[in-house]
């Protein structure tokens, strides 16, 4: 119930916020959305954007929250990030999955640093280059400790490239991300960091999108997942559609193939988020 | 891409996905030919010149261009810059420079992009503030969202001519 609310909570909040932009200077749709960790990207994959509209002068607050109910299994995910000056993305998330045939709730927090290394995601000759990390907490570390898993908490490292070719597809603008992400955390962090298999492997990410106008984007993301705990730990992939209201206000909706989670197959569901910048 | 996720995935004979690349092609196929049915004039184009007939050769790109002179001037952020500038004088030479830069028959002959655009600084802000009037005013004067992008991606690389010198 308490995901819901936060939800409503949010959205309320985004509507009813004075009309005060503190940062625009980015073109509608431009930065992405928010990733189920905390930063600036696609759902699945952190993009080499940063969050919200800010530009060299100026300073970003954005705020998401996020709902993934596959057959099994349900993450609710809420956090926010500052983007300064189009330069450094602090990002801060709060995990909580909801582990339904064990009636348990797992829970991690996560804080995010990205810095743009170089590029303009449309303007440069080359593609927009980011670095980040994104340390994790796992707050309930019993059920990873359990399964194998070595630590409560770990931090993955990540360098993202993206670019928006404008009028690329028959007039229509196409952009993707590729993701190289070195990483222990078994789902994500929710089943811990490490075990028996592994204990660090680098994995790649992707997203591809094109805008059908300046307000709506479709596309699909693909992340390759460690097996650190040998439960055959699936790639998550998804086909989503986001829609860029205005500058202050997105929703993402997606279709998930989270393949077998903690050995159970076929997870498969929706994914809902909304999120605004200010 | 599709094909390419699912060498990877042994049990990825998941139609959704494939599904949703079909439908992608489908749908940039008939944007496609919908652009070439907006073409409407009957000139025998030449290589790269379609684009200045799309969007209604001189006369659109005129129409265009006034458009865009009044959205600027309706906005506060954008107008100071142009406080010196005669706007007949920027008019006719936005529609030299655009017609020479959608690839019509014409040959850009005013001041360079960094003459005109030195010791404004404009930041990236500002700039990308001009690029969203010059969207509105494409919408104004009814230019598809295809040819918009295809205006825009010509016009993009002129970027570092003119921010922030």
């Amino acid at each position: 119930m308490l995901p819901h609310l936060s939800l409503l909570a949010i959205t309320l909040m985004l509507l009813l916020l004075p009309r005060v932009s503190f940062a625009n200077g980015k073109i509608l749709a431009t930065p992405g959305v928010a990733q189920v960790e905390g930063s600036g990207g696609g759902g699945l994959v952190p993009w080499a954007q940063l969050a919200g509209y800010a530009t060299e002068d100026e300073v970003a607050f954005s705020a998401f929250c996020s709902q993934a109910t596959v057959k099994n299994f349900q993450l609710n995910s809420c956090g926010g990030q500052i983007n300064f000056y189009d330069r450094l993305e602090l990002s801060f998330a709060k995990q909580n999955f909801d582990v339904e045939p064990l009636s348990l709730t797992l829970s991690q927090q996560i804080i995010g640093l990205k810095v743009r290394l170089y590029g303009d995601f449309i303007y440069s000759t080359w593609p927009q280059l980011s670095l980040g990390i994104q340390h994790k907490l796992l707050d309930t570390p019993a059920v990873a400790f359990t399964l194998g898993a070595q630590h409560d908490s770990g931090t993955d490292i990540y360098l993202a490239a993206s670019k928006l070719h404008l009028g690329l597809l028959a007039g229509y603008n196409v952009l993707w991300n590729v993701t190289a992400r070195y990483t222990k955390a078994n789902e994500m962090g929710l089943l811990g960091f490490g075990g028996p298999n592994g204990n660090g492997t680098l994995q790649t990410e992707v997203s591809v999108a094109v805008l059908l106008n300046k307000h709506l984007a479709i596309g699909s993301e693909y992340r390759t997942k460690p097996d650190n705990l040998g439960l055959n730990e699936s790639d998550w992939q998804d086909v989503f559609v986001a829609w860029f209201v205005n500058k202050h206000f997105n929703v993402t909706f997606a279709y998930l193939d989270l393949g077998a989670i903690a050995t159970i197959p076929k997870q498969k569901g929706w994914y809902l988020s909304l999120s605004g910048s200010y | 891409m599709a094909k390419l996720v699912c060498k990877s995935l042994p049990k990825c004979g998941f139609n959704f996905f494939n599904g949703f690349f079909i439908m992608l092609t489908l749908l940039l196929s008939i944007g496609c030919s919908s652009s070439i049915t907006e073409n409407v004039a009957k000139h025998s184009t030449k290589e790269g010149e379609q684009l200045y007939y799309t969007i209604g050769g001189q006369a659109g790109i005129e129409r265009l261009v006034n458009a865009f002179v009044k959205r600027i001037a309706q906005d506060q952020v954008i107008l100071p810059y142009f406080a010196k500038s005669s706007v007949k004088h920027f008019k006719q030479g936005f529609i030299n420079h655009l017609c020479a830069t959608v690839n019509g028959p014409c040959k850009y002959t005013g001041d360079t992009m960094i003459d005109i655009h030195s010791g404004m600084n404009i930041n990236e802000g500002d700039f990308n503030h001009v690029v969203e009037l010059l969207i509105l005013a494409m919408e104004d004067v009814g230019i598809s969202y295809q040819s918009q992008n295809k205006i825009l991606a010509k016009l993009a690389p002129l970027r570092a001519k003119i921010i922030k010198i």
